[in-house]
This record gives C-alpha cells, sequence and structure tokens, in this order.
C-alpha cells in the first residue's frame, strides 16, 4: 500500500504532537511527497506569509516508493516557503531518516507555529514528543547529532538538525540528516531554526507494509535496477565518480561557469575533478576519496566519501577536532564548483574541508560558493573593501581566504553575517545588484545558460529558482538522455524543459532519486509507482500529476508576489559573450525561449495559468 | 591486523595458555581401585597413555573411538548436559552402549521452559529437550530410574528399584536442586520451589488470578518466574534478602533499575529483607519479615537458590568440593568417572578458578566436552564465560565474565534510568587493558552474543577501547573492525 | 557441494537492500529493523560490513536451546530456528560468540538467518556482489569460518 496513511502534526506553539490520516484524495492526485506536502502547504497557508514568522509551516515529506526496495528509495523532502527567496522551497534528501520516518509509521510531519523555547521532535514509531533541545542550541549539526545518539545511546536513531548557522539567521541554512545529506536549498533550516525546532530524531521498526500488487512491483523494481546498472552513467560514471563525473565533461563543452559567471570555463578544472579525487597524494599515498556509498535504498551509490590530507593547511593544526581527521562526506559536483570553480580556487583538499564545514554546520555550499564568488568579484572591483571583510584578501582563487571567511560565516561573525545573507542582498548591499547570479534570489549551480540553452530557461522558471534540479536538461544537452539535443540550439528547449520539469516534480514525489533519470525515463518509475500504490498511475497520469503539481507551485509563488519579471536571468547571462572556449560569443536567448514555454505551459504571457489549464489539471 | 598475525596469535596463545587455578591443579587421575577389573584396567592404561600424547591429536582418537565400539557409556542426569554428552557420544561412537538417567517420570526436559509453561505459552511437551522418541532413534537407552549410589570400585551404579548398572564410563551430569532456608513454617504445604515440572503444576493451581503471592528470593530464577507471576493475574510480593535484585548478576544500579521496573509493572519488591516466619492462617498463610511488616499469602515460592546434586556420592570417593571436583578434561579423581554442568566445579574462563557455574551454556559446553573425552578423544575445557540473560517483564538483563571489573582496569557505563538501559563494559590490565572481561547490561539486546566472542577471543580492541570509553554503544562496530580483516577499498 | 554466503565488506556500499529483501521474506514488510542480515557503518573509515551467520559448525546457539528448537537443514546446512518451539529464553543469543542470533520482542521468540531455504534473498538484492551465495570451498570461505572459530577456546573441533 506504499503510504502509511499517517501525518503527524506538530504544534510548536502549543507543544502538541498529533496523528492525523493523510488525505488520500490528495494523494490520489499530488501522490506523495514534493506534490502532496506542497498541496497540504498550499490549502493552509497564506502565500504571503513571513517565511521566518510562526505562520509559516514546514513539511517533512516521504514519498509512497520511500522505504520500499525500489531502487533509490528513501528520499524525504522538507517543503515551506524559503526565506532566501520568498518562493515555494522544496529541497530534497536522501541519506537514511527517510526511510525511517516511514518505518515509524509517517508519511509526513507537518510543522506549524513557533516553539516557545528550543525543543527537538523525538519519534519512535507512535512516540511522539517534543523535548527540550537547550543543550543543543548554539552546537554544530554534527555535534548535536553526537550528542542525541549519546542521550538516546541508540545508534540506529536517525537525525535531521540545523547548524549554528540557521540559528543565527543565516539564510540559506539546510538541514543535514545522516552527517552528509542535505535538504540543501532555500533555506529551509533557517525556517525549522525561526521555530526554535533543533532536531527531528527518529527511530522506526514498524515496517512498511507490502506493495499494492507485489509480483509486479518486484518485477518493475528488479527491470529498474538492471536499466541502472547497465547504464554507462548509473551503473559506471556515478559509482566512479559521483557527481563529480561531471567536472571535467562540462568543462570542456564549454558549460562550465567560473569566476562568479564572469568566464565560462575553469582551466584549473581538472584539479578538482572526480578525477583527482583518485589521485594519490603526496603526503601518506591515500587519494582524497575513500570509498563510495549509498543512500538507502540506492544501487547507484554515488555518494563520495572523502578524507583531507593530514597536512594540508586546513586541518593540521586541528587535530584535536577528529571530525576533519576521518572520512566524511563530500566533494560532490555541485560544491566542487561552487566553493572551487566559481572561487577560482583549485585546491581539492580546502574544498573538501569547506565542504566538511558546510555538512557539520548545515548549510547550502552552492549558495555559500556563490556568494563568496561575488563577494570576491566585489572586492576585486573595489566595492568591498579588506575593512568590510576584516582584512581577508578575498581574491578569486585564494584558498586561504575561502577558508577564513566561511568559518566566519558559520559563526555568524563580522563579514560572514554579510556573506549569510546570499548573494542578492549582499550585492544589493554593496551597491551592485547586477553580480548576484541568481534567479528570484536563489543562486546558479554548475552550469552555465549561455553554454547550455535549455538549463537557462530551466533557472528562470524554476518554481524555487536557479536550480539545476526542477529540471535537468543537462541530461539531454549534454549527457544526451534520452536523447541528444544540442546545447546551444534555442529552438525545442521549452519543450524539453517542461519535459523535464513535470517529471522532475513527479520523480521528487515517489521517493525516489533524480539521479535515477540520468537511466530511467517515465516508462521504467511509473510501473513501479503503479504497482506500489493504489490507483492508476499509468505514464499518462504520472505525467499530468508531474504538471500538476509543477502549476500548482507556480500558482503558490504568483500568489506570494512573483510575477513574469522574474523570470528572468542576471544581465550577465543575457548580455556579456562567453570569452573563450567551445561556447565563445554566446549569450543566453532566454527571450526566444521563454514566450513559447508559457504557451506550451498554457500560461498567459504573464506567466499565469490559463482558466483552461487549472480546470485541466483540476487544480 | 592480518588474518595470519590473528591466527599465528591466536595458536601461539593456545600452545603456551598456562592452566591457572586459584586451587591446585588436579592431579591426574591415579588408580584408586587396587581390585580393580581387567576391563577397568586396561582402561586405565589406555587413560595414563592419553594423558602423555599430545593433545589435539586427531588421528589418535579416531584410531581409539573404533577401538572402544563397545564401550558402555553411562550418563547421571537427563538435563541438557547429559542429553548433548549422549548425542555427543553417539556421534562419536555410533555403536556404543550408551545409557541416559534420569530421575523424574516425564521424559528429559528443561527447567529454563517452566516459566513459558507457567503462561501456557507451551504445553509439557514444550518443555521437553528433544522429542521422547528421539533417544531410541539415537539408540540411547533412557532410564527414569533415581541413582542411589556408585560404585566406583566396582563400577556400578545402584538405582532406586534397587537392581544395579555396570557402566565402563561414567558422567555425572546430575544437576542441583534448590535449598531452602531453615524458616519456620518452610515445610508448609503450600510453600513450594520452582525447580521441577511437578513444581510447576502446583504452582500452577495455586497461582491463580487475585491470590496472594509471595516469592522468597529475587535471584535468577526467581526473576525468571516472575513475569509468569505476574502474567497469571496475582498479587506479588518478592522478598529479597540482599540490597538488590539478582545480585549475583546486576550491580546496585542494574538491580537497581530492575527493582523500579518491577514496582512499576505492579510488584511489590523488598530488598534487605528477611522472611523470619511462614505461619498458617486459615486457608492462607502469613509472612513474618525482619522489617516488621507481614504479608498474607496463598503461595510462597522459594527460590533462594539451588546446589549441587552430590548427596548420593557420599562414600563413593569421588571428590566433592562445592561441586564434583574435575581437571580440565572434565575427569573426577577417578579415571573413568566424568561430571559435568551444574554439578560440576568446572573451570572458569575469566578467573581460571574452578567453580560450580550452574548455567545452561556451560552446562552443554561440559556435556560436550566431557563427552568427546570419554569417547576416547583428549578435548581440553579452556574454562566457560560465566553469563546469564534475563527477562524479567519484558526488561532484558545481561552478564557476562568479569561484569563486576577487575581491580585497576578500566570501565565505561551508560546509565539512562528513564529509558531503563544500562550497560557497563569492564576491561582488563596490564597486557589485556584493551580486552574486554566483563559486561553487563539492562535493555538492550541485540548482537548480545559478540560480547560472549569479545571476552573469550580475547581480541585486543586497540583504537576501539577508547572509542568503546566514549560510546559503549558502539560495541558491535568495535567487534567487526577487531576480526573482520577489512582492507581499504580504493 | 554446500554454499555459503560470503560476504565482503571492500564492495558494499551500505545500500541496505539486503536488509530490506530479509526482512521482506520472512515478515511480508520492508523493515530494515527486523532484517537478520545486517550492515554496520564506519563512519569515520567511509567502510560498510554485511554480516549475518556464518552458520557455523560450532552451532552454539542450536547446542544450548534447551528445547530442541534449532536445529539443522540438512539439505542447506542452515541452522533453522523453529518458531513453534522457541519459547524465548534467549540462552542462544549469548551464547552465539558472533551475536548473530537475537531476541525478537516483537514475537517474544529468537530469529537467525536461515539462507531462506537455499536462495537467499540478500544475495540476490545485493547491487554490488558484497553478498553472494556461493560454494563454501570456492571462496577460502571455510577458512575464514574456521579461523573465526578458532578464535574461540571453547570451539573444539571434534
Amino acid at each position: 500500500m506504499s503510504w502509511t496513511r499517517k501525518v503527524l502534526r506538530v504544534n510548536l506553539t502549543e507543544g502538541t504532537c498529533t496523528p492525523e490520516p493523510l488525505n488520500m484524495e490528495w494523494a490520489h492526485d499530488y501522490l506523495g511527497q514534493r506534490g502532496l506536502a506542497t498541496k497540504y502547504l498550499v490549502e493552509e497557508t497564506d502565500p504571503k506569509v513571513d517565511p521566518l514568522s510562526p505562520g509559516n509551516k514546514m513539511i517533512m515529506a516521504t514519498g509512497p516508493l520511500t522505504g520500499t526496495m525500489a531502487s533509490t528509495g528513501g528520499r524525504y523532502s522538507v517543503i515551506t516557503k524559503g526565506p532566501l527567496t520568498g518562493a515555494i522551497a522544496c529541497s530534497n534528501s536522501g541519506g537514511f531518516i527517510g526511510n525511517e520516518f516511514k518505518n515509524a509509521g509517517w508519511d509526513m510531519i507537518i510543522f506549524e507555529g513557533k516553539s516557545p523555547k528550543p525543543v527537538y521532535l523525538y519519534i519512535e514509531n507512535d512516540l511522539t514528543e517534543l523535548r527540550p533541545a537547550d543543550h543543543l542550541w548554539g552546537k554544530s549539526a554534527w555535534e548535536a547529532d553526537e550528542m542525541l545518539h549519546k542521550d538516546h545511546q541508540d545508534p540506529n536513531l536517525k537525525i535531521a538538525v540545523v547548524g549554528r548557522p540557521a540559528e543565527a539567521g543565516c539564510l540559506f541554512a539546510a538541514i543535514v540528516n545522516d552527517l552528509h545529506r542535505a535538504a540543501g536549498r532555500s533555506g529551509v533550516g533557517t525556517v525549522m531554526a525561526s521555530k526554535n525546532l533543533k532536531a527531528v530524531a527518529v527511530r522506526g521498526t514498524l515496517g512498511i507494509a507490502a506493495p499494492e500488487n507485489p509480483d509486479a512491483f518486484f518485477e518493475a523494481v528488479a527491470d529498474g535496477k538492471e536499466v541502472l546498472a547497465e547504464n554507462a552513467v548509473t551503473g559506471e560514471g556515478l559509482p566512479t565518480y559521483g557527481t563529480q563525473v561531471l567536472m571535467n565533461v562540462i568543462n570542456s563543452v564549454g558549460g562550465l561557469p567560473a569566476h562568479n559567471m564572469r568566464d565560462v570555463g575553469f582551466d584549473k578544472a581538472e584539479n578538482i575533478s572526480g578525477e583527482a579525487m583518485h589521485e594519490p597524494r603526496a603526503s601518506d599515498g591515500k587519494p582524497n576519496l575513500t570509498t563510495n556509498g549509498a543512500c538507502f535504498g540506492c544501487t547507484i551509490a554515488c555518494g563520495r566519501i572523502s578524507t583531507i590530507d593530514k597536512t594540508h593547511f586546513s586541518i593540521k593544526d586541528q587535530a584535536d577536532k577528529p571530525q576533519y581527521q576521518g572520512a566524511s562526506g563530500g566533494l560532490e559536483y555541485e560544491a566542487a564548483w561552487s566553493l572551487g570553480a566559481d572561487t577560482g580556487v583549485d585546491d581539492l583538499d580546502a574544498l573538501t574541508y569547506v565542504n566538511f564545514l558546510c555538512n557539520e554546520d548545515a548549510i547550502d555550499p552552492i549558495t555559500l560558493g556563490c556568494t563568496i564568488a561575488a563577494a570576491m568579484e566585489l572586492f576585486e572591483d573595489g566595492k568591498i573593501t579588506l575593512e568590510d571583510t576584516g582584512g581577508i584578501d578575498l581574491r578569486f582563487g585564494n584558498a586561504k581566504a575561502l577558508v577564513e571567511v566561511i568559518e566566519l560565516t558559520i559563526s555568524g561573525e563580522g563579514f560572514g553575517a554579510d556573506i549569510g545573507q546570499g548573494s542578492k542582498r549582499l550585492c544589493e548591499k554593496y551597491g551592485d545588484p547586477d553580480l548576484s547570479m541568481s534567479v528570484k534570489g536563489l543562486e546558479f549551480p554548475a552550469y552555465d545558460p549561455r553554454g547550455i540553452q535549455g538549463i537557462g530557461l530551466n533557472y528562470a522558471t524554476s518554481n524555487r529558482g536557479a536550480c539545476h534540479v526542477r529540471g535537468y536538461t543537462i541530461a539531454s544537452e549534454v549527457l544526451g538522455i534520452p536523447v541528444k539535443t544540442d546545447q546551444n540550439d534555442a529552438e525545442g528547449k521549452p519543450e524539453l524543459v517542461k519535459a523535464f520539469q513535470d517529471a522532475t516534480a513527479l520523480v521528487d514525489s515517489a521517493g525516489i532519486c533524480l539521479f535515477t533519470t540520468f537511466a530511467w525515463g517515465m516508462d521504467n518509475i511509473a510501473p513501479q509507482i503503479d504497482a506500489a500504490c493504489e490507483g492508476d498511475w499509468s505514464v499518462d497520469k504520472c505525467l499530468e500529476a508531474g504538471e500538476r503539481i509543477w502549476n500548482m507551485e507556480r500558482m503558490y509563488n504568483n500568489a506570494a508576489g512573483f510575477t513574469s519579471d522574474d523570470d528572468t536571468l542576471p544581465k550577465r547571462l543575457l548580455k556579456e559573450a562567453v570569452k573563450s572556449g567551445p561556447t565563445k560569443g554566446n549569450v543566453s536567448r532566454l527571450g526566444e525561449m521563454l514566450p513559447k514555454y508559457y504557451e506550451i505551459r498554457g500560461w498567459s504571457d504573464k506567466g499565469i495559468p490559463s482558466s483552461e489549464t487549472i480546470s485541466r489539471l483540476g487544480l | 591486523m592480518s588474518i595470519l598475525n590473528i591466527i599465528k596469535k591466536l595458536f601461539g596463545r593456545g600452545e603456551t595458555e598456562p592452566v591457572q587455578s586459584s586451587k591446585p591443579i588436579q592431579p591426574e587421575p591415579a588408580q584408586t581401585s587396587k581390585v580393580a577389573s581387567k576391563k577397568v584396567e586396561s582402561e586405565k592404561t589406555v587413560n595414563n597413555t592419553e594423558s602423555v600424547k599430545p593433545e589435539h591429536n586427531s588421528s589418535a582418537s579416531a584410531s581409539k573411538s573404533t577401538e572402544h565400539q563397545k564401550t558402555h557409556h553411562a550418563i547421571i542426569g537427563a538435563g541438557p548436559c547429559g542429553v548433548i554428552a549422549a548425542e555427543t557420544l553417539r556421534k562419536a561412537n555410533p555403536t556404543a552402549e550408551i545409557t541416559l538417567i534420569g530421575d523424574e517420570a516425564e521424559p528429559p526436559y528443561s527447567r529454563m521452559a517452566i516459566p513459558y509453561l507457567l503462561i501456557n505459552n507451551i504445553g509439557e511437551e514444550g518443555t521437553y529437550l528433544r522429542q521422547p522418541t528421539h533417544y531410541q532413534e539415537q539408540n540411547i537407552n533412557y532410564l527414569s530410574q533415581p541413582v542411589t549410589s556408585i560404585n566406583p570400585d566396582k563400577s556400578e551404579l545402584s538405582l532406586a528399584d534397587g537392581s544395579t548398572l555396570s557402566y565402563e564410563k561414567l558422567l555425572i551430569a546430575a544437576g542441583s536442586y534448590p535449598v531452602s532456608p531453615p524458616i519456620d513454617g518452610i515445610d508448609l504445604p503450600n510453600v513450594h520451589s520452582c525447580w521441577t515440572l511437578k513444581d510447576a503444576r502446583q504452582i500452577a493451581s495455586l497461582a491463580k488470578e487475585e491470590s496472594n503471592v509471595v516469592l522468597m528470593g529475587a535471584g535468577f530464577i526467581g526473576c525468571i518466574i516472575l513475569e509468569a507471576l505476574v502474567k497469571r493475574g496475582v498479587n506479588l510480593s518478592v522478598i529479597e534478602m540482599e540490597d538488590r535484585m539478582v545480585p549475583r548478576m546486576l550491580d546496585e544500579k542494574a538491580g537497581g533499575l530492575l527493582k523500579k521496573w518491577c514496582i512499576e509493572k505492579g510488584v511489590n519488591v523488598l530488598t534487605s529483607t528477611k522472611i523470619t516466619a511462614i505461619e498458617e492462617s486459615g486457608q492462607a498463610m502469613v509472612i513474618e519479615t525482619d522489617n516488621g511488616e507481614s504479608l498474607s499469602a496463598d503461595l510462597v515460592i522459594s527460590a533462594t537458590g539451588v546446589r549441587a546434586n552430590t548427596a548420593f556420592l557420599q562414600g563413593s570417593g569421588i571428590e566433592v568440593d562445592h561441586g564434583i571436583v574435575v581437571n580440565n578434561k572434565l575427569q573426577t579423581n577417578i579415571a573413568n568417572i566424568y561430571a559435568a554442568g551444574d554439578v560440576a566445579q568446572g573451570k572458569d574462563f575469566s578467573t581460571g578458578d574452578y567453580e560450580v557455574q550452574a548455567i545452561q551454556p556451560t552446562a552443554t559446553d561440559h556435556g560436550r566436552i566431557a563427552a568427546l573425552n570419554m569417547a576416547g578423544q583428549s578435548v581440553e575445557h579452556h574454562g566457560s564465560v560465566n553469563m546469564n540473560v534475563l527477562d524479567t517483564l519484558g526488561l532484558i538483563s545481561h552478564s557476562f565474565g568479569l561484569w563486576m571489573g577487575v581491580e585497576g582496569g578500566d570501565s565505561v557505563e551508560i546509565y539512562n534510568p528513564d529509558a531503563y538501559k544500562y550497560m557497563n563494559l569492564r576491561f582488563g590490565v596490564g597486557d589485556e587493558e584493551d580486552v574486554l572481561v566483563g559486561v553487563s547490561t539492562l535493555g538492550v539486546t541485540q548482537h548480545i552474543g559478540v560480547i560472549r566472542g569479545l571476552i573469550e577471543s580475547k581480541i585486543h580492541l586497540k583504537e576501539w577501547k577508547e572509542r568503546l570509553m566514549q560510546d559503549p554503544t558502539r560495541i558491535m562496530e568495535a567487534y567487526l573492525s577487531s576480526t573482520q580483516e577489512l582492507d581499504n577499498v580504493i | 557441494m554446500q554454499k555459503s554466503l560470503h560476504l565482503d565488506p571492500a564492495k558494499c556500499t551500505g545500500c541496505l537492500q539486503c536488509e530490506m529483501a530479509c526482512s521482506y521474506e520472512k515478515l511480508g514488510e520492508f523493515n530494515p529493523s527486523r532484517s537478520l542480515i545486517k550492515v554496520f557503518t564506519f563512519h569515520e573509515e567511509g567502510r560498510f560490513s554485511p554480516y549475518t551467520c556464518t552458520q557455523c559448525d560450532e552451532a552454539w546457539c542450536m547446542r544450548t536451546c534447551p528445547v530442541d528448537a534449532i536445529t539443522m537443514d540438512l539439505t542447506t546446512g542452515a541452522m533453522v530456528v523453529s518458531e513453534n518451539k522457541c519459547v524465548g529464553c534467549k540462552v542462544c543469543t549469548i551464547a552465539c560468540p558472533f551475536g548473530t542470533i537475537n531476541y525478537v520482542q516483537e514475537t517474544g521468540k529468537v530469529a537467525k538467518c536461515d539462507l531462506c531455504g537455499g536462495d537467499p534473498e540478500c544475495a540476490k538484492a545485493c547491487p554490488t556482489e558484497a553478498i553472494v551465495f556461493i560454494d563454501s570451498n570456492a571462496t577460502g570461505y571455510d577458512r575464514m569460518k574456521a579461523f573465526a572459530e578458532k578464535s574461540l577456546p571453547s570451539a573444539n573441533a571434534s
């Protein structure tokens, strides 16, 4: 049956935890996780609510395939209104906690209000209670995680937790679970901390009931796993190099932005690539990469587990901090790019270290890296001074400056507090708003819209701002999945973007990982959902549900005050041509693509879904 | 450490390990009979030869097994120890004559199962150690007849029905019996031990819903039947002389938590309390205690301890201390007589001392090793780890080895009274400062056996000791890291 | 030829497909907490270690069971717990020095790996061949097993 059909409603103001049945009517239209939780949020909150006020809600939600044997079926999402953007925020995470929620009997947990004092939510199956977290407040995510494990004396406890930046009001704080997996973007951690909720600790031992149609389910699941195993990306590239397999690939096709997107192409990309992580280092002959690790139920296992060179400047004087001396999660592609290529830093160990810091204190490395990159450009332009930075020489390529400024951001001190507001606010403060490489306030990931046209349209229209995992057209435009489209073409991209966005909305609502779509099409995914769940989940129904979810999110954002004017890209990407490399001379041709996109979406030229579209999708 | 090194190390230890004992080492059995029959004489010759042969000589053992095809092995005691011994003998020698002698009316059964019988989870047949037809299938003679005496000179047993039985080799696995304190009224008809199926039937007939039951003794046996009594709906009081529950297995903290747990479940627990008298009062009884309190009881269950069953050995010449004295082959001072299980004073793994452990895993280990030696193999008993597991109204406790610790050894505990969790790890000293020597736990169940593994293999935990000192719940990781070959992947 | 489960930590990614497969086979639900094979994570070392019963020859669990509830399946060589006979006394859980037979609160009985009657689901579910079911001799697994047992003085080759 795949849904547990139970929702836990946690009223932080009142300090109550109340079970309620899952709205199955909605489940049949929105499936689960991203779609279903957004439906709850849309129905229950005012889109104009201040994201950091008690009136905002935060939902942790699993999908129907979470906790099943469907490959990668361990995902959960955090849905709320994001403080960095003011738009709908939905951040997806792997690790092990998604399954734990499900095994404890909960499809989703709705947090509302604000606790008068720091608390954490403890869940042991039906036992659910808010407990004091004064002792955890002010601790890093890792420290709080360790303390909770110790308090409960249960190594099997799964924990999602915010770090110090979230408490201090950093707008791009994440929620880290299982030490190095995160609901990373849009500042969902900031919302959590604004509710005085430090952590969620859960242990589930109830079991998840058999799928609706077990024979069909296991057949579809086995087929799916075979497809993943035989695919070059999911069967070989990702296990071997992780997402970092992309660093050299994207660089070589002229799609890798660098230096706050001033440049396309990073000449030192090799030094921070997946391949570099395999190279033995001079000091101890060991490579940066220790092994690959999987999230719950994942047969791809792209996760990187790495160590920092013990002689590296970042940790050589920190022998008393075992958390940096052993193996931990990272480096993944997006973080390697934002913290590395975009800041011009090619020091793999420094990047591994700051990535550890991002996990340790639960902040989004993409926004962090991009904001620092913007600050570096402002610094080189003289708009940010040594006085502003507290003496940090914030030039591109300065690894030590990168480390220092990130340590400051985590503590929220000095210039770190400025960084903690994200690039949009930082660039406004220092007088050059155009240098913020963001859409709707969310910073770009590691693919340049000038070098790869379709992704630009996706960034501009993505419901949570500049986000690659809302419509990963890179799959088609660079990797040729499911078919190769020309990265330089604008034609056909609106259709491509819409197809990716709708399919992704469905995948994010199912409990599985988007990375499966390097190999899976909807004809691999739909049969798994259909066999697991009651109701009809044919390919068409799945795509329709995906489109419904996308439009629901759009309508929420419109109601929150966003307009078609916000469906744009920074001037730099529209006007400054790529200076060198394979995509030299290109700018983003968003203007050519956007009207067509609105049209095929069934939206007005102001980006508003037509009444026909609304009724067609049953919204 | 590579596997090779571990193996070398372990074999090294096996060869050189001194036999330690706080008592004088058992002399090899000497001739005790001047009028031994020829058969016994030859038996001893073989034994003497064996004692000078190198150990673990399996080819020699094999040839000996054939030589003794017709040996008659008698086993006194049909508990787990006796049954395992009989089966081991059968496996080692398909044609030997084997007689297993019990002294109760029922087929061999397990006392461990009695609590589950009392709550009707199983019927009496569920307590049987094996299907009753098993013995015949294995060609094991089963006699239900108390043994009244042993005459080693004649290699002969006297049975209660007046008959005799001669043997060539004898295993005494007669177990233990419950002892009751000398209290006025202890002989009253509604005062029972909880030891045999017969006791169980009587308890079942008296422990009815709402009846008042007093359990004398909160030791291992008392606690193990406590749940059954509560489930039967009686009003239960537990009276323990010592200052805590299960004092031989739990320290103050764990014993205290267990008491709190029982009280929360509605059991009246009195520790540091002695029963001074039991008096009849109409249909019921009145129990007087040394703290002045008196309780009414319809049934008193005496569970104040057990003692080795050695009375019938008087005059046999078999040396008895707290139990039957044995050497590291589980052989008594008489060459063709072995002793095992609750009745034997076998070697304790942790201390090297010879003592009566009276626990199930030791009984079965003893039974098997004694039988192998009887079958002509030469197998040394390296000592059994003293360990216990107890489920008291759903709260599970364990103790292993030197759970009270050793002087100067490190220890680490977690103590979470609200969650009823407790864990105490004890480490050795000197060369063994990173070796686990004892553990006690409350509220922990998963992978608990590795504690025996870690204690018994004396694995050096190295850096994992420090990690355990930080967080003892990581015991399974420590075990795996220390025992598996885990080379780096990439 | 008897087959054994061969567990290779170096190949394990910690995905827990084995735990789900095991629990589904035994309980008809996905419940890793009740799986009879467990994957342990060594965070500092970045390692994962799948772990279950080796069906050892010593069979401490079987020998110590007071009610004959554990028997050897003669076709697979697995020690199998009879749910009907097990009374839940837990003596086997302390006797097994590998910690691979566990008390299950939900059932009041113990549970251990029984090799799924000769076709273990964990091995089929493992995507990386960290768990394989192969001829015991082909892998030297018997030697490893023997080593594990010899490390315990109370184990005696008979």
